[in-house]
């Protein structure tokens, strides 16, 4: 009897994440989610928790291009929230929305920062000109979409193809980021909000113009197949609510217009 | 492709250089610490890439221990050149090269060894012209060995040379980056070709070991 439960405990403990996974139905959702969203939508997820009792949100954090990537291979995601729309319309197109749960809810600007530690600061974009700027960190246009506005942006202010090999690409906006923090680089391009994330190590250097690039715009949609539609759509709904809008206003984002 | 052969070519020819000195050492040599020194060495081996990325950063990154000095002299950074996947390959090779000789080395015939001293010779030509020679079979098995890992090289790579097309898109990291933009003919393309090579690779390295050159 002893032996029987020195087997069988370790294996209650190996199955009991399982558990938990199998009544993933009753109110368990994945939400993949902009990078740039994590810190307002790991606070909406709590409060949206709290405000559903058994409901869980479980956050998949990423670039957006790596997100819907991922989504087209089968990922279970029943939320999609995209830092641009290009990728939602990639999704849509290829019919893995559900109609009618698509909308922007909330808006980005895109910044020039640089490290607060930095001696060589270019007080405007076109100051990226200068031989004293050797990197610059962007996101990698493939898959990032803050890297996209970032290129429209330096074409804009006429950089490109000037600076183009000084350009290092992150992976997603947060890697921009925190290269710029750690002074790898001596200036990158995020979104305002990512900057007040690290506002101790980046200060901005400057705004880019509002009509120097697409408007930066974020929209949410369930993910047909998602598991529990009903709590994907109770999810959107709380992002949308005045509630859900008030956080993302604590971070910074502008109302999606 | 040929940044990847790039990137590890150089890191092979270090490694050959250090792998050996370091493997003689462990291998010859009686000292304090010795041990410890060998797992130090071969822990990049156990570690995640991702954690000798790490430590290369806190060495080698703009503000890292030695970055610092070196960016603060000659306004050079490692980071985000090839010379940093040259680095990140270098050391997560090296374990297997030093493992493969410090192996052959010790198997290598002690009467032979006393008997080149004994005749008047003396340790560096002992070493290079008794020793080495014949511990060549596990010399050249992890030369090949450290090519093939330096090939494959990764996690370290992505922390510490980024992923910048026609810099440091060795070719493990441009598979990934194809595959997690959806991109599948091309990362099929990049994959089949790297796992006939380093196929290739470790049967050569398998040869080698048995029948030495």
């Amino acid at each position: 009897m002893k032996r029987a439960a020195g087997i069988f405990l370790p294996l209650c403990f190996i199955f009991l994440p399982l558990r938990k996974d199998a009544c993933a139905s009753s109110g368990e959702i994945v939400v993949s989610a902009a990078i740039s969203l994590k810190d307002a939508f790991t606070e909406i997820g709590r409060s949206y928790e709290r405000k559903n009792r058994g409901r869980e949100v479980v956050f998949n954090f990423g670039a957006s291009g790596d997100l819907a990537g991922q989504i087209e291979g089968g990922a279970p995601a029943d939320v999609f929230a995209s830092a641009s729309e290009k990728y939602m319309d990639d999704l849509d197109k290829r019919g893995l929305l559900i109609k009618g749960t698509r909308s922007d809810f909330a808006a980005n600007g895109i910044v020039l920062i640089v490290p607060r530690v930095s001696k060589a600061i270019p007080l405007s974009f076109e100051g990226l000109k200068a031989k004293e700027i050797r990197q610059i960190a962007v996101g990698n246009p493939r898959s990032v979409p803050a890297g996209r506005y970032a290129g429209e942006v330096l074409r804009y202010y006429k950089l490109l193809p000037s600076i183009r090999d000084r350009l290092i690409y992150g992976e997603n906006v947060r890697q921009v980021l925190d290269y710029v923090a750690r002074g790898e680089v001596d200036a990158g391009i995020v979104y305002s909000t990512d900057a007040s994330i690290r506002a101790k190590e980046v200060k901005i250097a400057a705004f880019a113009a509002e009509k120097s690039h697409k408007p930066v715009v974020y929209p949410v949609a369930v993910v047909k197949g998602a598991k529990d539609e009903a709590a994907a759509r109770a999810f959107i709904a709380f992002v949308l609510s005045p509630e859900g809008q008030k956080i993302l206003r604590g971070y910074g984002f502008r109302e999606a217009l | 492709m040929r940044l990847s052969l790039q990137v590890a070519s150089v890191a092979t020819v270090f490694v050959i250089l250090a792998g050996t000195a370091i493997a003689y050492v462990l291998a010859r040599k009686e000292f304090r610490g010795r041990e410890l020194l060998d797992v130090l060495f071969t822990l990049p081996l156990v570690l995640p890439p991702t954690v000798t990325g790490y430590y290369l950063i806190m060495v080698f990154g703009r503000n890292g221990l030695i970055g610092k000095m070196i960016y603060e002299w000659t306004g050079f950074t490692i980071m985000f050149t090839w010379y940093a996947a040259a680095l990140a390959s270098f050391v997560v090779s090296l374990p297997l090269m030093i493992k493969t000789t410090r192996a052959s080395i010790e198997s290598v015939d002690r009467n032979l060894i006393n008997a080149a001293y004994t005749s008047g010779h003396g340790e560096a030509e002992t070493a290079l012209r008794v020793i080495l020679p014949l511990a060549s079979k596990g010399i050249i098995a992890g030369a090949v060995l450290s090519f093939a890992r330096a090939m494959g090289e990764f996690g370290a790579t992505l922390m510490l040379a980024g992923d910048i097309p026609g810099r440091t898109d060795t070719m493990p990291l441009a598979i990934y980056s194809v595959a997690s933009s959806g991109e599948w003919t091309q990362a099929h393309a990049m994959v089949i070709l790297l796992t006939v090579m380093s196929g290739g690779f470790l049967y050569m390295a398998g040869t080698f070991s048995k029948r030495g050159v």
